[in-house]
């Protein structure tokens, strides 16, 4: 059991993904008399405003003001406070990158934000308020601990694992509508540590968000034609869990990334930095937005279309099993 | 300034026609922001139906004047009154929000005819709309632009940014009206982060500040025909408006920022704007 939590969630059952979030934050607050809340305008969207029917003295609603509100965030956090913020992906982490990246992140501020309808998760609203960018904006943030949990679950132990670290942490959920990973809490999660959530050792798919679960389904399907399909729930970006990588590496030889966001500066951009870095052959697949803005539509709809669903991601294994990779270690007849 | 009774009665049946549409298309959708869609419709369809030069066959007519909708949110409310100058088909707005339609909840410019700028993220339109009036004051260029804030954008300092740099740009080919309906998600704004005195701070700013009823056309026409007459100053034109105007369940509703309508629903609200024109209907003939 994560650091923290030493309750269960009861009504589970009968709780959106968003609501999980709102009941942690609200018991972690019975417990930590140091956490805040602040939002702006989306108390109920997010759900941080469970937090306010309990503790109406530690929640402050800005009005539609995100950047001022992380300003007061870093400004809070020097009287011991643990500001948690919570509004939309796309305003926290692209209208208030910079007062995150100085206010927070420079000034050192033990800062969490909690950005929901990430990705594509609110798509019928359009791509300004999809955020496909996040996780590449806050990878670059110095310090920044990201986290882009597979359900509302390990929302839960990322949000309590936030509160226990020490130093700025963004955690990026999506509209509270996604199928869960998991039953209920009793898995172990750690920062900064992937899941093995099947194991595997023709090809492995390292996802993260709702892209878990999609990968999961696909490796369920590729083992009806045989395929041993390794799934890692990559659930911290940063810092990435590069030895569940190069495990990855060393076994499969073959990996595909998927990734709710642009394959440009997330998961996908973090896995080739180790792969590339490591100096072995690999056949490498980035599932995602492939620089290009979602349309409007229902999610389910753009991440078919986007292939990060499991027929994509299933159609990648396929595709990937048939390219070869550089089998022998000696490069010197390739140059 | 009295609007002849004939351009006020078309005016008020567009305005009922449209809103009536607003809860036809959330219905067929599966949800739309009904609230502000309903309080800014007056504020648009003054200016579409009567002030806006713009030709339908010609949607990206360069001469065209410019509308920038900076409450994004308001796109249902627009693109309603888009169908019916003829930019969209009817078949588009009732896929309004589906997966492959043109219009997404926040209107995309490449997308739907008609639309200058694509908003959706509050408080950027305003900047973009003083930009257009910059722009085609530089070149020489005749078109003047409205731009339409709602008054919880009015939260975000780029708004109050922008302000300044329209006054000190002193940009008066354009005109800015404000939906005032008070409300905003969690509440009024009033209680979670209040902004009057209004009048004072767009003076303070240096703007030339009116405050009308935003669902009197009469008002709606008169302060937009007087804003043109300023030259010192840009004018800002704070209409005081209902979230909901028109449904009478929905008005002044928090939770009606956003909402779905079953069969049952959509039928109490159409009847609900049926019945405030058989009342306005029945007050004219009494006064004729
Ligand atoms: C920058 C930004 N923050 C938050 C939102 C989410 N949001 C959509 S509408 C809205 C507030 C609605 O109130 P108001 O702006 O006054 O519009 P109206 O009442 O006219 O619908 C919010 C917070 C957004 N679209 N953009």
């Amino acid at each position: 059991m994560a650091i923290g939590l030493t309750w269960t969630i009861d009504d589970a059952d009968t709780m959106t993904q968003g609501e999980i979030y709102g009941e942690v934050l609200t018991r972690l607050g019975d417990e930590n008399p140091n956490i805040v809340a602040l939002t702006a305008d989306l108390a109920g969207s997010t759900k941080i405003g469970k937090f306010q029917t309990k503790h109406a003295d530690r929640f402050f609603n800005f009005g539609i003001m995100e950047t001022n509100m992380v300003g007061f965030a870093s400004g809070m956090a020097e009287s011991g406070l643990i500001p948690v913020v919570s509004t939309f992906a796309a305003f926290a982490a692209l209208r208030c990158a910079e007062h995150v990246r100085t206010d927070v992140c420079y000034n050192r501020r033990n800062v969490k934000i909690i950005a929901t309808h990430s990705g594509t998760s609110f798509g019928p609203a359009g791509p300004t308020h999809h955020c496909i960018e996040d996780l590449a904006v806050m990878r670059a943030m110095v310090g920044m601990t990201v986290i882009a949990p597979a359900d509302a679950y390990e929302t839960a132990k990322a949000t309590a694992a936030a509160i226990e670290h020490d130093g700025p942490v963004y955690i990026r959920i999506g509209r509270s509508f996604e199928p869960p990973l998991w039953k209920d809490l009793d898995f172990d999660w750690e920062i900064g540590k992937a899941i093995t959530i099947n194991e595997g050792t023709d090809i492995t798919v390292i996802a993260c968000g709702p892209a878990v679960l999609h990968a999961k389904e696909a490796a369920e399907r590729a083992k009806q034609n045989g395929l041993s399909v390794r799934v890692l729930d990559m659930h911290t970006i940063k810092p990435l869990d590069n030895e569940a990588v190069m495990k990855a590496l060393i076994d499969t030889r073959r990996i595909i990334t998927a990734e709710d966001h642009s394959v440009m500066g997330g998961l996908g951009t973090a896995v080739a930095d180790v792969i590339a870095q490591s100096g072995k052959g690999c056949v490498l697949k980035k599932l995602g937005l492939q620089d290009v803005f979602a349309a409007a539509g229902y999610p389910e709809d753009l991440q078919h279309q986007h292939k990060i669903d499991a027929d994509g991601i299933e159609e990648a294994i396929a595709e990937v099993m048939k390219m070869d990779f550089e089998a022998d270690e000696d490069w010197e007849d390739e140059i | 300034m009295a609007l002849a009774a004939e351009e006020l009665k078309m005016l008020q049946d567009k305005a009922y026609q449209i809103r009536r549409r607003i809860v036809q298309v959330t219905e067929r959708s599966g949800g739309g922001h009904l609230g502000g869609s309903l309080s800014q419709t007056d504020i648009l369809v003054a200016l579409y139906y009567k002030y806006m030069n713009i030709n339908k066959d010609d949607p990206r007519w360069p001469e065209r004047d410019r509308f920038v909708l900076s409450k994004g949110h308001g796109g249902l409310g627009h693109g309603v009154i888009l169908g019916d100058l003829g930019y969209v088909a009817d078949e588009d707005l009732d896929k309004f929000g589906k997966t492959g339609s043109i219009f997404g909840m926040h209107l995309d410019r490449h997308k739907v005819p008609g639309v200058d700028a694509s908003t959706g993220s509050l408080a950027h339109g305003f900047g973009i709309g003083l930009g257009f009036a910059l722009g085609a004051r530089l070149k020489g260029l005749p078109w003047h632009t409205y731009i339409v804030l709602s008054d919880g954008e009015l939260h975000e300092g780029t708004i109050w940014e922008a302000a300044m740099a329209g006054a000190q740009f002193n940009l008066t080919n354009q005109t800015t009206f404000i939906d005032r309906n008070r409300l905003m998600i969690d509440g009024f704004t009033e209680d979670i982060m209040k902004l009057e005195p209004l009048q004072d701070k767009w003076a303070a700013f240096g703007w030339n500040v009116m405050r009308i009823d935003g669902h009197d056309f009469n008002q709606i026409c008169q302060a937009t025909e007087d804003a043109k007459k300023v030259t010192d100053k840009p004018t800002v034109i704070i209409c005081d408006t209902v979230k909901g105007k028109g449904v009478e369940f929905m008005e002044d509703e928090r939770k009606w920022h956003y909402g779905g309508l079953d069969d049952a629903m959509a039928k109490d609200a159409l009847a609900s704007l049926d019945e405030g024109k058989k009342k306005r209907d029945a007050a004219e003939k009494k006064a004729s």
